[in-house]
């Protein structure tokens, strides 16, 4: 029978020759991922199966990046109560402080996300490794536990929705934000609810791998169960020297079942920017320039690698951050933060007048480090612009890529890269 | 019989427990704030056995489970909602807090209607308009889940029986 690579990849992993939407499967996992907020509630439960060790100490990721480095008591305790556990279960794969990043950078990075994997994490970006070919979806804490303690999860196998971009002739400055922000502004943040989304076409292709995470970082943003794109030479290029175990090689067969299937051009898209308070409010960055703002953020799981801070430094090269504008930049990771060093761009952002941050979330789920004040607006990278999300309930973000978001804290408002160019 | 509070459409994590409360995780502390960016004092004003009623898409955004933790912690008897998002609805249904997709009754029931649930039949009543619904059934795994009170009491008990 045909499948897709989504529901290839749950068959394998249920021990199934095929499996089709809409069925109930209990399937193994490669990897199992919580962080500061999400494990404490884990660990809790997970004390009241009647197991006293891991499924196994090697398949597991534990991440203090969400109010870590401790932003106050209270988070010291969740970091420590992690970090007990982590080290009483010898969890191989423990980031501290100083070792971490921002959990969906930081994994994919250390070679931990694999194509053909099955992946949970508490944590609803975890869709982000799709992009690498793998199966990977956000689930609660409790479903943590059960993963923690037995390996596996139940799954309802989804309806796949294939979105294909033709063309390469991008627009210039768009990257995958603009693509999935576009997608995200027709689909509706519940477009594609309890779906896989597949990402196929030249334009993916043509994609970096940086891009690419971005992509499927935010198809949790629609509604989506998975995002997914095929495994290609970049993939594989990518994966060069990061993948320490062999990996299977699995693709959507060419008469697969998909519930809908969407094309769209890359060189219709311009740069987008989403209106608060919802990522559907997706608009072209034009009908967005004038808007004042009060602070920029860029970085974050969806744009915090090095092409995004290398898009931003390109812009602000030679030029300043706007005197009413805090602009706070994050890298994802340690490793990204000092590949920024030695190319410069962490200098040039300074120069600009940049507050460059260690990894973390930080204010991207409004925790610390750049919380905006009643009345307050912000341009930023990150994927949710909620109600509150970044700080009081009466302010507002609005999401962009790199490219906008540089260009607009140097205007002081929202602002389009040709014009501060 | 509870009295309905009644939400929008897309009701997202954030709003059911802001982030800025996540540094802790007792139920009772995830009570005191639940709905609080809603900006209606329902964690004042909800007693034990009332029900909240919201549109499509609820609990759509973060996998924090702290949401129908804190809702649950509340009091809530029942969500009735037109759609629940993904992560949200599994972590309920782990969790033992009942939800009923039910798009009538979700959109047809007031604010502070008096509305009767049976959540095993999945029958839904409003006393003060004198309507009756009937909310999707769940899956036969999904009752069991129900009926064992959650992920981890149904693992525990498969394990017994095994
Ligand atoms: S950067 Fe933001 S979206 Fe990503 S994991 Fe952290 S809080 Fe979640």
């Amino acid at each position: 029978m045909s499948m897709t690579i989504t529901e290839k990849i749950l068959a394998q992993h249920a021990g199934l020759d095929e499996v089709v939407p809409g069925q109930l499967i209990t399937a193994k996992l490669d990897l199992v991922l919580a962080n500061d907020i999400t494990a404490p509630v884990a660990i809790k439960e997970f004390a009241k199966f009647g197991t006293e060790k891991v499924f196994d100490r090697h398949k597991i990721a534990l991440v203090p990046d969400h109010f870590a480095p401790n932003k106050d008591i209270a988070s010291a305790e969740q970091c420590k109560f992690m970090r007990d556990f982590a080290r009483e279960q010898q969890i191989e794969h423990y980031f501290e402080v100083g070792r971490m990043g921002i959990e969906h950078c930081l994994l994919p990075e250390q070679g931990l996300t694999l194509p053909g994997d099955l992946i949970i994490g508490a944590d609803s970006h975890t869709c982000t490794y799709g992009a690498v070919g793998a199966f990977a979806t956000g689930v609660g804490s409790t479903d943590l536990a059960a993963g923690l303690a037995t390996g596996e999860a139940w799954f309802r196998v989804p309806e796949s929705m294939k979105f294909i971009f033709h063309g390469t002739k991008f627009q210039k400055w768009v990257g995958g934000k603009d693509l999935i922000l576009y997608l995200i502004g027709k689909l509706g943040v519940d477009g594609a609810r309890y779906r896989a989304m597949e990402f196929a076409g030249e334009g993916i292709a043509a994609l970096s791998m940086d891009n690419r995470f971005t992509i499927c970082n935010m198809a949790i943003e629609a509604g989506a169960k998975n995002g997914i794109i095929p495994p290609d030479d970049k993939t594989f290029a990518y994966l060069e020297g990061r993948a320490r175990r062999s990996y299977p090689l699995l693709y959507s067969d060419l008469d697969a079942g998909y519930m809908a299937i969407q094309e769209f051009d890359v060189s219709e898209i311009p740069l987008q920017v989403a209106f608060p308070h919802s990522p559907e409010n997706a608009k072209s960055a034009q009908e967005a320039s004038g808007i004042k703002i009060d602070q920029v953020v860029i970085g974050s799981c969806t744009n915090g690698r090095l092409e995004d801070l290398r898009m931003a430094a390109n812009i602000l090269r030679g030029k300043k951050v706007h005197p009413e504008i805090r602009l706070l930049v994050f890298p994802g990771t340690q490793t990204i933060l000092r590949d920024a060093m030695r190319e410069g761009i962490i200098d040039t952002l300074i120069e600009a007048g940049a507050a460059v941050s260690t990894p973390t979330c930080g204010p991207c789920l409004g925790g610390h480090m750049g919380i905006l004040a009643k009345g307050e607006r912000a341009v930023s990278t990150t994927n949710r612009n909620f109600v509150g999300r970044m700080g009081s309930v009466e302010s507002e973000v609005y999401l962009a890529g790199p490219a906008v978001a540089a260009a607009s804290a140097i205007k002081g408002q929202i602002a389009h890269p040709e014009e501060v160019s | 019989m509870g009295i309905a509070f009644k939400f929008g459409h897309d009701i997202d994590t954030d709003v059911i427990i802001p982030a800025r409360y996540l540094n802790a995780s007792t139920p009772e502390h995830l009570a005191a704030h639940c709905m609080e960016d809603a900006g209606t004092s329902f964690a004042q004003k909800v007693k034990a056995g009332d029900i909240m009623v919201g549109g499509k898409n609820f609990g759509c955004g973060s996998s924090r489970e702290h949401a129908p933790i804190s809702i649950k912690a509340c009091g809530i008897k029942v969500v009735i909602a037109e759609s629940f998002a993904r992560i949200f609805y599994r972590n309920s249904l782990n969790i033992g807090l009942p939800i009923m997709e039910c798009p009538e009754a979700a959109s047809e029931i007031s604010e502070g209607d008096e509305v009767t649930v049976d959540i095993s039949t999945g029958t839904i009543e409003n006393k003060t308009t004198n309507k009756q619904y009937q909310a999707r059934s769940f899956p036969p795994f999904m009752q069991e889940l129900i009926r064992a009170g959650g992920l981890i009491p149904y693992i525990e008990g498969r394990k017994k029986n095994a």
